[in-house]
């Protein structure tokens, strides 16, 4: 198949979903006549129709709280929330609700639903619309918090994430909508969510990173082997929760250092996570502090500060060095 | 002044048996007797538990409890006229309700007791039946989604009836649920159960609104205010709003007048906020007193036969209840089955370390 970017990626995934399985809708603000603020959902409406391409009123923890009857009714829908900005109005219901009904009534009631959030910094965008919040949703046993990276694993798991049994957060990196295209093979295909990726094996370091980030890190990661020959592991979480520390811890057993780039707020993120799991289960095999390089305890700036705030190549880079050269 | 009245509206109210068991014979349903028992004794079962519940929890054999007494007809009126495919969307004050939809006591006990165990449906149960739902007004637009889902799904005749109090109707999520109902013509019937309480906030201070039925109006849908302690009013309205969701008309909501005749639960002392005399007002339209009385003046109901009934039921509270006070034996692992569909290694390492821990913590006595 031709190379496709992100966003194509994610309106593919919707479509080959959408033919497969007929009890699979979407619903969300713009999402039908328009195709979404964003163009995911485009040319779906036309095709599968307004009943199951469905233009919501402006309410968000409508749109999330009508996706888990729906669910409960039998229904795999697929919500927008046309910002993670505005998605916190969902919290109530996914918290009191969606993540769990399953324990609620012991199996008897589940939520299959997915909620997509475009989220994180760097398209210049208003006030709200530039956080990186997955901590929010991640926090809730019983939610699945999905981060892809790239327009194939996009595909990929948000293919899994609407065959999942449990209710998943799908938060797509805006950044990296239509920052790069990627071949994507002809027929679907679907990664296993909990699970991250070691997208490249190393010995020196390893290096954790999930959303636009992985694209700062990558770049990162190629300066600092082109510089200096170092053998960097590097893995894509992801899967936020529930977190695979299992393959991140194996990784640090072999390389002995570990450095985290996280876009949202350094305290209490993912990274934190990641380094209590590092110290509960690899400690004694850290040869370096981990380090974390992230946003700050600050409110996301505007944009014209933006770039400052978010974890740049440079950053990402001096982060990752200060582990190796401890 | 306005050049024109664009729409005047009007808001109904229907009674039509009144609080000395009288019908209005213009209005009665004429309902066939053996439904009219079927209902008395649904209300009553409701009735029953409900009192013996409260001893319970007062015995300590069972946590905090939020009594029904005197909302019988409000959820009887509606429940019975419900199908079998009709989904149940309530909130945590329906008990007579969940009861009639085959829930058995020991669903309930367990369920105030801390177990989970008590929302899962047993074989006897409506699979229709959504659990207690505790966060006000969240659950309405449960029913909208199932609705919809319904009728997508090409499921003949099928309806969601969603309950709520007075209280709930100041909740964002209860105004969206309308409004997405409305505007997606949506088989879902709104019950309001207006029993004039939330808590210790009386409905004078809940909402400026006149009536709860006038805010259907903003949804262009058909809002009624029905006497909730009046079983044949309420069973009216109720079939109505079937007759039209099934015809595909859309919602409707239904508030039934009623009053919360105990407790907000059973860790609130009412009187710290309202009077016994109020009470007593109340207690004189027991929706069981006036519709035994219209019963027993048809010759349908007797002293006899209720002293039976009280007998009946009285056995199968003290069997129910001893079969829930024989269960000792839970599993103390299942909140980690049902984290997740899928297992996950997080999960497992969790589940392990709770247990080792649970075996050390009976160790240490």
């Amino acid at each position: 198949m031709a190379k496709i970017n992100m966003v194509q990626a994610i309106n593919l995934a919707l479509d080959e979903m959408m033919a497969e399985d007929e009890t699979v809708v979407i619903l969300g603000e713009d999402v039908g006549v328009d195709g979404g603020v964003f163009r995911v959902t485009e040319g779906l409406h036309a095709k599968y129709g307004e009943a199951r391409v469905i233009d919501t009123p402006l309410a968000e923890s409508a749109i999330i709280g009508t996706a888990i009857g729906m669910a409960m009714g039998g229904l795999k829908p697929v919500g927008e929330m046309q910002f993670s900005g505005f998605s916190y109005l969902m919290i109530p219901q996914l918290e009191g609700h969606g993540s769990r009904m399953r324990a609620r009534t012991q199996g008897q009631f589940t939520v299959p639903m997915v909620m997509r959030l475009p989220f994180g910094g760097g398209v210049r965008a208003l006030e709200h619309h530039s956080e990186s919040r997955e901590v929010f949703y991640a926090h809730m046993p019983g939610t699945k918090v999905v981060i892809p990276s790239g327009p194939r694993n996009a595909r990929a798991l948000l293919r899994a994430a609407i065959l999942d049994p449990d209710p998943v957060v799908f938060m797509e990196p805006k950044r990296s909508y239509r920052a790069f295209k990627e071949e994507v093979p002809e027929k679907p295909e679907t990664m296993e969510i909990g699970k991250c990726q070691v997208v490249q094996q190393g010995n020196d370091i390893t290096v954790v990173s999930w959303g636009a980030m992985m694209h700062t890190t990558k770049k990162a990661v190629a300066e600092i082997e082109k510089a200096r020959g170092a053998s960097i592991e590097l893995v894509d979480l992801l899967t936020v929760a529930p977190m695979d520390s299992d393959t991140i811890c194996e990784s640090v057993r072999k390389t002995g250092r570990l450095a985290i780039v996280q876009e949202a707020p350094r305290s209490f993120g993912p990274a934190s996570e990641i380094i209590a799991c590092v110290n509960d289960k690899a400690l004694m095999y850290l040869e370096a502090p981990a380090k974390r390089v992230t946003g700050f305890d600050v409110a996301t700036p505007y944009f014209g500060r933006e770039l400052q705030y978010m974890p740049t190549v440079g950053r990402a880079r001096r982060g990752i060095e200060e582990a190796l050269d401890f | 002044m306005p050049l024109k009245d664009l729409e005047t509206w009007k808001v109904s109210y229907l009674q039509i048996l009144d609080e000395d068991g009288n019908v209005d014979a213009d209005l009665d349903p004429k309902f066939k007797k053996a439904e009219l028992l079927d209902m008395y004794r649904a209300m009553l079962w409701g009735r029953v538990t409900d009192e013996r519940m409260l001893k319970l929890q007062r015995q300590g054999r069972i946590g905090t409890f939020g009594p029904s007494t005197g909302q019988e007809a409000s959820q009887i009126g509606t429940m019975y006229w419900a199908g079998e495919k009709d989904w149940f969307v309530g909130a945590f004050r329906e008990h007579a309700a969940r009861l009639h939809r085959g829930e058995s006591l020991i669903r309930q006990l367990l369920y105030y007791n801390g177990w989970e165990e008590g929302n899962h449906n047993d074989a006897n149960t409506n699979p229709r039946n959504l659990p207690i739902s505790v966060i006000v007004g969240a659950q309405p637009l449960h029913a909208v989604g199932l609705a919809y889902a319904s009728r997508l799904k090409g499921e003949k005749d099928v309806c969601a009836l969603t309950y709520m109090g007075d209280g709930a109707t100041s909740e964002g999520d209860v105004h969206e649920a309308l409004n997405y109902a409305s505007t997606w013509k949506l088989p879902v019937i709104f019950v309001v159960q207006n029993n004039q309480w939330a808590i210790s906030i009386p409905r004078s201070k809940q909402m400026h609104s006149r009536t709860i039925a006038q805010k259907a109006i903003a949804y262009d849908m058909p809002g009624v205010q029905v006497d909730g302690n009046d079983v044949l009013a309420v069973s009216v309205a109720t079939r109505e709003a079937l007759d039209r969701a099934r015809k595909g008309e859309g919602p409707t909501l239904i508030e039934c007048v009623t009053y919360r005749l105990m407790m907000h639960t059973t860790a609130d002392d009412q009187y710290k906020y309202r009077s016994k005399e109020e009470e007593d007002v109340w207690w004189k339209r027991d929706p069981l007193v006036r519709f035994r009385k219209y019963l027993t003046t048809k010759k349908w109901w007797s002293d006899v036969q209720e002293d039976a009934q009280q007998e009946e039921f009285k056995a199968e509270m003290d069997r129910q209840i001893t079969e829930f006070e024989a269960m000792t034996e839970f599993k103390m692992d299942a909140p980690f089955d049902h984290v997740y569909g899928t297992t996950h290694a997080v999960i497992e390492q969790q589940r392990a370390e709770y247990l080792a821990e649970l075996a050390k913590e009976a160790d240490h006595g």
